[in-house]
């Protein structure tokens, strides 16, 4: 029966070490994807500023509270702004950003592509 | 024809790329927080300085009041600077000033108080920095000016006395 006892009190601890490593993955996914707004370059993943460290005790409180990834980025983009994700959105703003590599790629294939055809003839 | 073509993209593109880069020079890319905001307050519970009670920002914030609230912490040392027009805005009967101690020793604050004065009515502690996230802060000190709980005005950074002149003219 002891026995028992051991092997559950094990498993019940294995289990829950899971769980909290599971909501530590997301903690870090979220935090590496936040700018740290007091620190030039660096994500509140990266840094340890008093801003990061707090930063990063408040993802953990939220993700206890249920929140979601999305609902997290929401909360603090509400707070901070846009400039806080690294992961801009496509608005007015951004489409540029967004839209560029795709122009760039589309001209730069459409210059190679007449190139050979001048080539070949 | 064709080598006139290409030197003209190649000409098009150069000031372009000039154009971008001369733009980025003077582009300011330090976060700078919107000033003139008008949020509603954060919900939060906090500890009281120097007690075992909890206050929510329900019971805290009177919506027929303004209120001043101060980010402060005794090892930040631009709050020494304002706090002298702190204790001066506090003799205001207008105005609530209400205090958030981000990240303090509670003695170290107890000193800071002792030796400078206390100007607030209130005492909020924060001791993991969270409580000034939700009021979108980011460092010490930060001000807030509320009334009608809402965020009339925000100030970064320690306030001076032209600051001081305005939030004396917006409360009255």
């Amino acid at each position: 029966m002891n026995y028992f006892k051991i092997i559950f009190f094990f498993f019940i601890l294995l289990n829950s070490n899971e769980l909290k490593a599971d909501n530590e993955d997301l903690k870090n996914q979220i935090t590496k994807n936040l700018r740290c707004l007091i620190c030039q370059g660096q994500s509140v993943y990266d840094s340890d500023s008093e801003f990061a460290n707090s930063l990063k005790v408040t993802v953990e409180e939220k993700l206890n509270d249920g929140f979601s990834e999305e609902q997290i980025y929401l909360f603090l983009k509400d707070k901070y702004g846009q400039w806080i994700l690294y992961d801009p959105e496509l608005n007015i703003n951004t489409y540029i950003l967004w839209l560029l590599p795709i122009l760039l790629f589309l001209i730069g294939g459409a210059i190679i592509f007449k190139s050979f055809i001048f080539t070949k003839k | 024809m064709r080598s006139k073509f290409f030197l003209f993209i190649i000409i098009l593109i150069f000031i372009i790329i000039f154009l971008i880069f001369y733009k980025g020079l003077t582009n300011y890319s330090i976060y700078t927080p919107k000033i003139n905001i008008e949020n509603d307050i954060p919900v939060f519970s906090a500890n009281i300085f120097d007690s075992d009670l909890q206050v929510s920002s329900k019971e805290l914030f009177d919506p027929k009041k303004s209120y001043l609230l101060n980010i402060w912490s005794s090892w930040c040392v631009p709050c020494r600077d304002e706090h002298a027009l702190l204790m001066d805005l506090s003799k205001d009967e207008k105005v609530n000033l209400i205090g958030l101690n981000y990240k303090d020793r509670l003695n170290n604050a107890k000193n800071y108080l002792n030796e400078l004065g206390n100007p607030y009515s209130k005492i909020l502690v924060d001791e993991t920095g969270t409580i000034a996230i939700e009021w979108g802060a980011f460092g010490v000190p930060e001000t807030f000016l509320i009334y009608e709980n809402k965020v009339i005005k925000k100030y970064i950074g320690p306030l001076n006395q032209q600051f001081l002149i305005e939030i004396k003219s917006l409360i009255k």
